[in-house]
């Protein structure tokens, strides 16, 4: 049974919360300025626990079920990180006081800085940037600003390998660059060949997922680099797959020149239902004073006596800021939290068991599912979801019977090089019981699939909805709800 | 401990994949022998919140200090059942709903957003958030000039918008040949001489109501003059003064931005906030970022799915005119409870306060020599003060006092070197600002 809409709850003259009366003298008001009419909705505070409450239960999450959302990092969220973040000495300061009295947020700032640097292999962090998208249009827009500074204008190309984030077309032409798509080979690596022929002298850069969207690291990611460089072009990292590496690889040293991170991905802060995320930035010494301002540096040292001061900095050459204040810096202390729970064997494990749990699902479940590119992936992995002889099943309808399961489907229809994609990443919190069940499950759908295909056709069957009419949706265009017409009139 | 195996898990696991070790699954990798990052070991919890709370104890808040510090970022109450259902899990440990069968509570939330910032600004339609309020002034540009495909390449933003939106504009627009006017009229001008720089390439006029300054101005001679030209026109929000004053539409916006911090979002030194963007229904197609719509599911239950995306980066790539993926989630489910428990009669009465308050604060500063706040301007919860030395110093002298004063306006304005931009929330009782007084007259005296 559906819940109602808080505008359905609403009745005249309810309240969900009062303010003191005016403590002091009131004002003459604008009378050319006031508004008539306010339709929002009347409910008191206990409609409004019930209503959203009732409303979370519809919801699956990380801490309900698996939830296997390829290139997402669906990892489990520190409690600890929560209740950190709420501390007034981090909610309660505000982003233009002067810096002698947030000493505390600025130091956790640059710790952040220098903790990111050290696990990318970068010489700079800007932590402003308030997504993973948003970290790459400003990772690209950097790189429009390093060829502009040099008068290298005719430099538009952008090279994106077919295996590369969704996200990475839309934001090359968001910074006014051309976008040209390389080839996957047969091994799941950038086509060196197809590379060959764009590496040109109006070549920007390329943007690449390292390891991309198939799981794979590629092989050749050095000579890619060289490649890149050899004709003049910076390499952009899409960082989202970030989790693989931890402790393993340090992106900056295969050559990359400028990547996001994904704090939300891979240091363990909440996806918040789709935000917010927080999408750092790294770059090598050359393109430092080109990052968004301002970065945290440290002005004084300090000593035995005295702490050391850390004040903000904007480089010489910044791009400008690309939002309002720092950056998400709630999400900064999570992040640190986790990265200082963790510690530098903590962040190995982290990788190392992430690509277990891949690689052991991959395992259970590749002889039912064809896995093109079969070789040893990294944190997640892309199967088939579709079989020549179970002709009318496709990749969704295996989605959608899985949450009949317990657990939310993995990403469907992405990479877009693999016919019916499911692209699974079980991440390192998951257990071997988990994934044990997942594979059973998912092997009873195959079978379901070819014996009984209604079953996933009409899937899901034991959620509290039902599959939703998209197009209906988007015909109808139903946007918003509002208070009804004769609202209040008894 | 985040990562369950045992040792016997480790070796079934790794015995089905048909390696001999973990290193094996890392084979691939150019550098086998990176060195151990030169990062600490890791700490216990305790240990954690030992440091934590102590890097939080050297700040010192504005539950210490008494703050007028406003500027885009104003400290407000937050309602305690605000917090208590951001912390439910099933919300925050959710993505993006692209599995509409179990992410209704989040789809829901967001039409129901939907609804409340479109009756909130007057708006037809409102987008499931941006970042926050400066991108989603960018995005507003993006938006207008997509509408007129490159046809209009001039954009005039108001030199009392605030300066951050601004500079990230042109941050946003540094590939495109846009051309960004009006930034440099006199910040103390009228809003009305922006009317001059209107012309046929225009694509957009946007500016902020009430103002950088806090002053609320009637911009209907600007909306039509905007729309005359051809061009749209973009008001920029806040959401709290919008309980007391008129929604934005009775001027013709096309398109309303907006910093949504203030409804239920802590200041956290910056962000999270919420980008708050609303337009006009026929604009539906040319809106970045996500949306629900109310649909139905095979049961005949009424549900919500994310519609339209045919418009996003996912599917248009190249073409899509944003590279948004996400919104906001968490801020906007704040922000949706935080209007939901406020309703018509507490956002109306949470307006009054705050405009009661800063009004009874600017008529005492004006008792100070020397000190003139916001002379015969109408203005919501933030007023600027000239003051008869540098503000830099007001505001280093209040400090001795534990007093944030407020934003020395030279930083964005080079010519105001003692203004002062002062805002007062409910959050400041009269003995805030009456000590304030004290010290201000003081230190005049002195």
């Amino acid at each position: 049974m559906p819940e109602p809409t808080i505008f359905e709850l609403s009745k005249p003259n309810r309240r969900g919360i009062r303010y003191p009366k005016p403590d002091v003298p009131e004002a003459d008001l604008p009378r050319d300025f006031l508004r008539d009419d306010l339709p929002l909705p009347e409910v008191s505070e206990h409609e409004v626990i019930r209503h959203f409450t009732n409303i979370s239960q519809y919801n699956h999450g990380v801490d309900i079920g698996f939830y296997p959302l390829g290139s997402c990092t669906m990892k489990y969220n520190p409690k600890i990180n929560e209740d950190v973040a709420r501390l007034p000495g981090f909610t309660s300061i505000h982003p233009l006081q002067p810096p002698e009295t947030v000493q505390g947020a600025l130091g956790l700032m640059y710790e952040l800085q220098e903790w990111l640097a050290e696990v990318s292999g970068f010489e700079a962090v800007s932590l402003q940037p308030a997504a993973g998208a948003h970290g790459e249009l400003t990772g690209v827009l950097i790189i429009r600003a390093y060829h502009r500074n040099r008068g290298d204008e005719k430099r538009t190309k952008m090279l994106i390998p077919d295996s590369a984030h969704g996200t990475n077309p839309a934001t090359s032409a968001m910074s006014g660059m051309e976008v040209v798509e390389l080839p996957s080979d047969e091994r799941g690596n950038v086509d060196l060949e197809a590379l060959k022929t764009e590496c040109d002298d109006t070549l920007a850069g390329i943007m690449i997922t390292n390891p991309n969207t198939l799981g794979l690291f590629d092989e050749n990611i050095v000579e890619v680099c060289q490649l890149v460089h050899d004709v003049g072009g910076l390499v952009y990292g899409d960082g989202a797959n970030m989790n693989a590496l931890l402790g393993k690889c340090k992106p900056a040293l295969t050559g990359i020149d400028v990547m996001h991170f994904n704090l939300h991905k891979t240091f363990s802060t909440p996806h918040g239902g789709g935000g917010p995320g927080s999408g750092p930035v790294g770059v090598v010494s050359e393109l430092a004073e080109l990052l968004p301002g301002p970065v945290v540096v440290r002005t004084e040292e300090g000593d035995e006596e005295t702490p050391p001061f850390y004040d903000f900095h904007y480089p010489e050459h910044t791009i400008g800021r690309v939002k309002a204040f720092h950056g998400h810096f709630g999400m900064f202390v999570r992040a640190l939290t986790y990265l200082i729970t963790l510690g530098k064997d903590g962040l190995r494990d982290v990788a190392e068991n992430a690509v277990l749990n891949a690689n052991y699902l991959r395992a259970l479940i590749k002889d039912t599912y064809h896995v093109p590119y079969d070789r040893l992936c990294m944190h997640e992995f892309v199967a088939e979801g579709e079989w020549e002889d179970a002709p009318d099943i496709q990749a969704l309808d295996i989605s959608k019977r899985m949450m009949d399961f317990g657990f939310h489907p993995p990403t469907n229809y992405f990479p877009l090089i693999v016919h019916e994609a499911l692209m699974i990443e079980p991440t390192e919190t998951e257990t071997k019981e988990t994934l044990d069940a997942v594979a059973e499950a998912m092997l009873q759908i195959a079978e379901e699939a070819h014996e009984d295909p209604e079953k996933l056709k009409t899937a899901p069957h034991k959620t509290p909805f039902g599959r939703l009419d998209e197009v209906k949706a988007a015909k109808d265009l139903i946007l918003t709800t509002s208070l009804p017409e004769d609202y209040g009139e008894a | 401990m985040y990562t369950p195996h045992t040792d016997a898990d480790r070796e079934a696991m790794l015995e089905a994949i048909g390696v001999d070790s973990i290193d094996d699954l890392f084979h691939c990798l150019p550098d086998r022998d990176l060195p151990d990052l030169a990062l600490p070991e890791g700490m216990t919890e305790m240990e954690a919140l030992d440091e934590l709370q102590f890097i939080a104890s050297v700040n010192e808040s504005t539950q210490e200090l008494t703050s007028f510090l406003g500027a885009g970022a104003y400290n407000h109450y937050i309602p305690a059942a605000v917090d208590s259902l951001l912390r439910r899990g099933e919300f925050y440990t959710a993505y993006t709903p692209y599995q509409p069968e179990i992410s209704q509570g989040t789809l829901q939330s967001i039409f129901e957003y939907q609804s409340l910032i479109a009756a909130l600004t007057g708006m037809d339609i409102s987008n499931a958030s941006h970042y926050d309020g400066a991108t989603a002034v960018a995005e507003a540009v993006n938006m207008a000039l997509n509408r007129y495909r490159g046809r209009r390449t001039k954009c005039i933003l108001s030199p009392r918008l605030h300066p951050q939106a601004r500079e990230t504009v042109h941050t946003y627009m540094m590939g495109s040949d846009l051309q960004i006017l009006g930034e440099d009229l006199d910040p103390e001008g009228d809003p009305e001489d922006l009317i001059s720089l209107i012309d046929e390439e225009t694509a957009l006029v946007i500016v902020q109501y009430p103002d950088f300054f806090g002053q609320i101005h009637d911009y209907t001679a600007l909306g039509e003059a905007a729309h005359e030209a051809g061009a749209m026109f973009g008001v920029h929000i806040n959401p709290i003064a919008l309980g007391l004053l008129k929604p934005p539409s009775e001027f013709g916006a096309d398109i309303v931005t907006g910093e949504g911090q203030p409804l239920g979002i802590p200041l956290s030194f910056g962000g999270p906030y919420l980008g708050i963007f609303a337009t006009k229904k026929e604009y539906v197609r040319k809106m970045a970022g996500r949306l629900a719509g109310e649909t139905v599911d095979d049961r005949g239950q009424r549900g919500y799915v994310l519609t339209l995306s045919t418009r996003e980066q996912h599917i248009r790539r190249e073409r899509a005119t944003s590279n948004i993926c996400t919104n906001q989630g968490l801020m906007m489910l704040a922000s949706t409870i935080f209007l939901s428990l406020l309703g018509k009669e507490g956002l109306r009465e949470l307006a009054l306060l705050n405009y009661h308050k800063a009004h009874y604060a600017a008529e005492q500063i004006n008792t100070i020599p020397g000190y003139l706040a916001s002379p015969g301007k109408s203005f919501f919860n933030e007023f600027v003060v000239h003051c008869p030395r540098p503000a830099a110093e007001v505001n280093q002298m209040l400090l001795e006092y534990d007093i944030l004063g407020g934003y020395d306006l030279s930083e964005s304005y080079p010519g105001m070197e003692n203004g002062l931009l002062m805002a007062v929330t409910e959050m400041n009782p009269r003995y805030e600002i009456d000590y304030l007084i004290d010290i201000l007259a003081e230190e005049s005296d002195a």
